[in-house]
Parts: C-alpha cells; sequence; structure tokens
C-alpha cells in the first residue's frame, strides 16, 4: 500500500480542482456575460467589457433593452412560433418513430429488413445536400386545407414542421432500445389474443420512458435550434421562428444591448430546463454514440 | 423466435409506414433530386421550361486551367522590370477573345507560382469564389476535426475521475452544447470586436498591453481561425460526453490488472483505455467530420463570407447560389459535390480504421 502523506493529498485535490473550474470558467464566461450585458444599457455594456465588470450586474441595470427588443421585432410571434413548431414536431416524430421501431423490432413483415437498411443509409446523407432540392419540391407541393386544393407548402407551419417528424437517427434509436426488452414478453401477448395496438400502448410504451425522453430531447434541440430551413421557406414575419428572428438584430448599427437581451430571453429557458433536466440531457446524447 | 403469432405484413407496413413515407419523402427523394437538378437549368421560379444541360453545372464550378505567362519584353528583348521583378502580360489580356484558347474565355486567376526562370504559371478558375471555398472547408476540417476530438477526449478524462462534484462540471462543460449556433455566433461577435471585444481586452491584460488589438472577424487571416474556435468551444462537450460514454464501456477489472501490474498513468492509457475506445473514436471522427462540413450558420451570422472570401465555404455557396440567386440547379450540383465528398472522406475514414485481422 502506498502511503501518502495528507498534506500531498489535500494539495493534489486542490490541483485538480483548480484545472477543473478554470476549464468551467471558459465555457461559463461568455454565456454569463450575455445575461449580464442584457441587463446594461449599450454604451455601458462596451465600457464594461475592458474589465471583469462584464460579467456582473453592476452600473446602470434595467430590463429596458427586453421592452426594446419586443419594439424592434415581433419577438412574441417568433416565440409562439418557435414553441408552436417544435411542441407539434417532437409530439409527431415519438408517435411516429416508435411506432416504425415497434414494427421493425416485433412484428415479422415482407421487406422489414431491406427497409431498416434504407433507413439507416439514410444518416450518412447531411441535411445541407438535400436543403436546396427541398426548397424546390416544397414550393411547388399540393396541401389540401380550409381554403381547398393550394399549391406551394412556403410560408406555413406545414412546411417546418412534416419534414422533420420522421429521421433516421430517430427510428434506430427506437430500433435499439425495443431489441434489448424481453420478446418473450411481446409473443407471449400474442397468444394470450393481444392486438398489436394493445400490445404497443399498454406494454411497450409504458416501458420506453428513457427511449421517449431522448428521442423527445434530441429533436427538441434539432427543431428550437433551426436556422437553416426556417430561413428559406418562411419570408413572412408571421411564421418565423425565434432563430430567423435574430436577423432583426444585426442588420445595420447593432444596438448590443438589445441583442444580447433578445439571445437571453430565447437561450436562458432552454439552459434552465437543460440544468433541471442535465442528466437526461446528457444521456440523450450518449445513446447517438452507442453503436449498433 | 419466428412464432406464427408475430407475423403480420398488414400490422407492419401500417405502423412502420408513416415514417418510411416521410423519409422516402423528405429526404431519399430530395437526394435524387438534388442529382437530376444538376444536370438541368431549373432555377426556383422560372417562364422557361427546365432543360437538360449536361455537365455544364459542374464544369462552371469545378472547371480549371493553367497558363504559362512569359515576361513582357521591350524592343530589345530586355525584360521589363517593375516593382523589383519582372512584368507579365495581365492575364485578361489571354483569357478574353484569344482566338488561340477559346476555352479560357469568363476563367479568372486563382493563384499563381513561378516555374523556375522567367515564367509564370497561372492556375484559372472558372468560379474563384467556390475554389476559395473548398479549400476554406477543408481547412476548417483538417483542423477542427482532430482538434476538437482531442480536446473532448481530454475533458473526458478529466471528468471520468471519481471527484465530489464531478457531475456539476460535465454539466457546465456540455452546456454550450444546448445554446443555438446561431445565438452562439452572434454572441462571439461581440467578443472579437475589434476595439471593445473581450478577447482583446483580455489578451491586453494578460500581456500588459503588449498584444495589440485584432479585429479578429474583420482580418482575412484570422477570420477563419476565430470562427474554429468558437465552433470548438461549442460542440467540444458534445463529443466529451460520446468519449466518456465509450469510456465507460471498458471493464473495470482491465484497470485493476493494470494497477497490479504496477503500470504507469501513461501506459494505462495507452494499453487499456485507448484501445477499449477504438470503436468511439471511428464515430466520434466521422461525427465530426460530416458537421464540419456542413459549417454555414457561422459563417452567415458572423462573416457572409468575408473578408476577401477568407470564410467562404461549400455550404454558404450552395445557399448563396440555390436560395439567394434562385438558380436550384447549380446549388444542386454543390450539393452533390459536398456528397461525394463527404461520403468519400466517411469511407476512407472507415477504412482506415477497420479492424486489422
Amino acid at each position: 500500500m502506498a502511503v501518502i502523506s495528507s498534506d500531498n493529498r489535500g494539495l493534489r485535490l486542490a490541483v485538480r480542482y483548480a484545472v477543473l473550474i478554470l476549464i468551467a470558467l471558459i465555457f461559463v464566461f461568455p454565456l454569463v456575460f450575455m445575461v449580464m450585458s442584457s441587463l446594461k444599457p449599450s454604451q455601458q455594456l462596451l465600457q464594461d467589457s475592458a474589465n471583469l465588470r462584464a460579467f456582473l450586474p453592476v452600473g446602470d441595470i434595467s430590463l429596458n433593452n427586453y421592452f426594446a427588443a419586443f419594439q424592434r421585432a415581433p419577438v412574441a410571434t417568433f416565440v409562439f412560433n418557435s414553441v408552436l413548431v417544435t411542441g407539434v414536431t417532437v409530439l409527431f416524430s415519438l408517435l411516429v418513430c416508435s411506432a416504425a421501431g415497434f414494427a421493425f423490432v416485433f412484428v415479422k413483415w415482407k421487406g422489414r429488413e431491406t427497409l431498416l437498411a434504407i433507413l439507416l443509409a439514410t444518416l450518412i446523407l447531411p441535411f445541407e445536400t438535400i436543403a436546396i432540392p427541398m426548397l424546390l419540391m416544397v414550393a411547388h407541393l399540393p396541401w389540401l386545407g380550409v381554403d381547398g386544393l393550394t399549391w406551394g407548402w412556403l410560408n406555413s407551419y406545414r412546411v417546418q414542421i412534416i419534414p422533420f417528424i420522421a429521421d433516421g437517427l430517430t427510428v434506430f434509436l427506437f430500433v435499439q432500445y425495443f431489441k434489448d426488452l424481453p420478446g418473450e414478453l411481446i409473443e407471449a401477448a400474442r397468444v394470450e389474443g393481444a392486438s398489436w395496438g394493445q400490445i404497443y400502448r399498454k406494454i411497450v410504451m409504458p416501458l420506453s420512458g428513457p427511449i421517449l425522453a431522448t428521442a423527445a430531447i434530441l429533436k427538441f434541440l434539432v427543431m428550437y435550434n433551426q436556422y437553416l430551413w426556417p430561413l428559406m421557406v418562411t419570408q413572412e414575419e408571421g411564421y418565423r421562428p425565434v432563430m430567423v428572428g435574430l436577423q432583426y438584430f444585426f442588420q445595420l448599427n447593432v444596438a448590443w444591448g438589445e441583442v444580447m437581451a433578445y439571445l437571453s430571453l430565447i437561450t436562458v429557458p432552454v439552459l434552465a430546463f437543460y440544468l433541471y433536466l442535465q442528466r437526461a440531457f446528457i444521456a440523450s446524447i450518449a445513446s447517438t454514440g452507442v453503436k449498433g | 423466435m419466428a412464432s406464427k403469432f408475430t407475423v403480420s405484413n398488414r400490422t407492419g407496413w401500417l405502423m412502420a409506414g408513416p415514417a418510411i413515407l416521410l423519409i422516402a419523402g423528405f429526404v431519399i427523394l430530395p437526394f435524387f433530386l438534388a442529382i437530376g437538378l444538376s444536370f438541368s437549368n431549373q432555377r426556383l421560379v422560372s417562364p422557361n421550361p427546365t432543360e437538360f444541360v449536361g455537365l455544364s453545372n459542374y464544369r462552371q464550378l469545378l472547371d480549371l486551367a493553367t497558363l504559362r505567362l512569359e515576361p513582357l519584353r521591350d524592343e530589345a528583348g530586355q525584360v521589363v522590370m517593375a516593382d523589383g521583378g519582372p512584368q507579365y502580360p495581365a492575364v485578361r489580356s489571354l483569357t478574353r477573345n484569344n482566338p488561340d484558347r477559346p476555352d479560357l474565355a469568363g476563367m479568372r486567376e486563382w493563384f499563381s507560382f513561378s516555374t523556375g526562370g522567367e515564367s509564370r504559371t497561372v492556375v484559372l478558375a472558372r468560379d474563384v469564389v467556390f475554389m476559395k471555398a473548398i479549400v476554406n472547408t477543408f481547412i476548417f476540417v483538417i483542423v477542427v476535426a482532430p482538434v476538437q476530438a482531442g480536446l473532448a477526449l481530454c475533458l473526458a478524462l478529466l471528468i471520468n475521475q471519481r471527484l465530489r462534484g464531478i457531475n456539476i462540471f460535465r454539466a457546465i462543460y456540455f452546456m454550450p452544447v444546448v445554446v443555438s449556433i446561431v445565438v452562439v455566433s452572434l454572441l462571439w461577435r461581440l467578443i472579437y470586436d475589434g476595439q471593445s471585444g473581450l478577447l482583446n481586452n483580455l489578451l491586453d491584460a494578460i500581456s500588459f498591453g503588449m498584444i495589440p488589438p485584432v479585429n479578429w472577424l474583420g482580418n482575412p487571416s484570422t477570420a477563419l481561425g476565430a470562427i474554429m474556435a468558437m465552433s470548438i468551444w461549442q460542440a467540444v462537450g458534445f463529443h466529451m460526453v460520446i468519449w466518456l460514454s465509450g469510456l465507460q464501456t471498458i471493464s473495470p477489472t482491465l484497470y485493476e490488472a493494470a494497477a497490479i501490474e504496477g503500470a504507469s498513468k501513461w501506459q494505462v492509457f495507452r494499453y487499456v483505455t485507448w484501445p477499449g475506445l477504438r470503436n468511439t473514436a471511428v464515430l466520434v471522427l466521422i461525427v465530426i467530420t460530416m458537421q464540419a462540413f456542413g459549417l454555414f450558420a457561422q459563417i452567415d451570422v458572423m462573416t457572409n463570407g468575408g473578408p476577401l472570401d477568407s470564410t467562404q465555404t461549400i455550404v454558404f455557396q450552395a445557399i448563396e447560389r440555390g436560395y439567394g440567386k434562385q438558380d436550384i440547379s447549380g446549388g444542386s450540383a454543390i450539393s452533390v459535390i459536398l456528397f461525394v465528398i463527404v461520403l468519400s472522406i466517411s469511407l476512407t475514414q472507415r477504412w482506415l480504421t477497420r479492424e486489422k485481422p
């Protein structure tokens, strides 16, 4: 047994924590700077960045930048649009992708292995390589709505929702998770005469809490942070989400106070949500790294 | 377990159908559309019918040529000198209305180098900006992939120790990952500001005024580097978590055995940890490479491709053409080029890191 004097051990521990804290500051300071700056008039904000006051709520502190941001752009509309598009897409995605995962793992049907392989192959297609042809496509798609048959999906909610409901990664995550559930359970239920719908609702879904959380978090992050796609398909203010709304703030002569207020407004709720559920967030990212 | 009770073609298609249809319609179909459109002259809105134009979009993007320039000579046959070097004819005079080289019409100088003696070789490109975009994207990937993967591994090893409160640090390092890259880009525009930016003030303070302020995003030699640093800051936590889950699959008994054998810290890493991370390493590298090739939002928010095209990227060019100029066919051709690059790189990475027998 190695004998380490307590002094030595304390010192080493202190060094370890010092390194950890120093790195933590690199990740935290820009975000603290953002929030603190949002509370200061633009001029003071720029002066403060010369010293540590940049990270402290000192000087002329107010919520004026937030009011000004609401004046400059229809912020409430952007937030509403983002919440709506993100929420609806996450819900439909969970339903559609879990059903597909269920069919691929528990049900035996013709073509399932080929189709699963094709779905997995789509994982190597970066979204950026299909964005431009998809733009042309959605500009000409039909839609049957309250005012009859119309053509073109640009400037709508559906154009931001429907293309992102199903994706190879989410289906794959459900498939991986369902494979670890006891298959005998499902078979026994079938023998007992349970319908597929009952098995899905009453046996599999109640066992799927962790994977539903994972899939929801991943989809939420992708959808809430969407930028390129809504930038292209929403020319009308009324349908724009928060990330595209940012454009109103980085045009000519940037008012940094207002910019920081808007950034804080759209980021702090997500950060709070993350800190509250950080174990689930980190577990969901980690699960994308499990090789099948 | 092929029980007859679990066979049902109808249920299978019914439950998997919606996902299959949506992925076929919004992922697979656009991909084949991209290939098809790249051989056409399709625009987003156009009164003219679409025509097949063969490889002309690709030629427009990728066409290269070289031109050898002999120095100008005066009547006596002496080389004309100016600014301490020989004078060369203007490239323009050779590409415009040159009956000997009609193929050079419309091409511009990309770069030139001297080829021994007095002559210079000029490399011409039909689309110089796109060439710069390809080079910048490759520089970005070649720097970001190894640096980000390496830093993420260091963080993962740091977090993987038994210490009180270590989960708090893990949560903090991961924090920027949940913040949108668009938000991060706009925030860092102020941090990188040439006058009152935090970074300049910080460098000034720690160097006691020795480092003069730099306009990080306004200077062609620093803009791309600044974007790289910020991108790594934002995403490194993501790959730290993937490395961590790889680290946790390594059996503790291996570490115990190494401790009994009296292995040094480096030996433990080299012979226990690293071999156990093999699959994770392949995955991390492929994921970072794919993400890095998609570089767009940072450019759109921070530099718009400038200054002097020093931050043009492939995706930025695809969007500028396909959406900005509504030239769907040109944008599609760039998308296909990007896909071919990403596919060949991930196949190469897989091949290089394959399990050797």
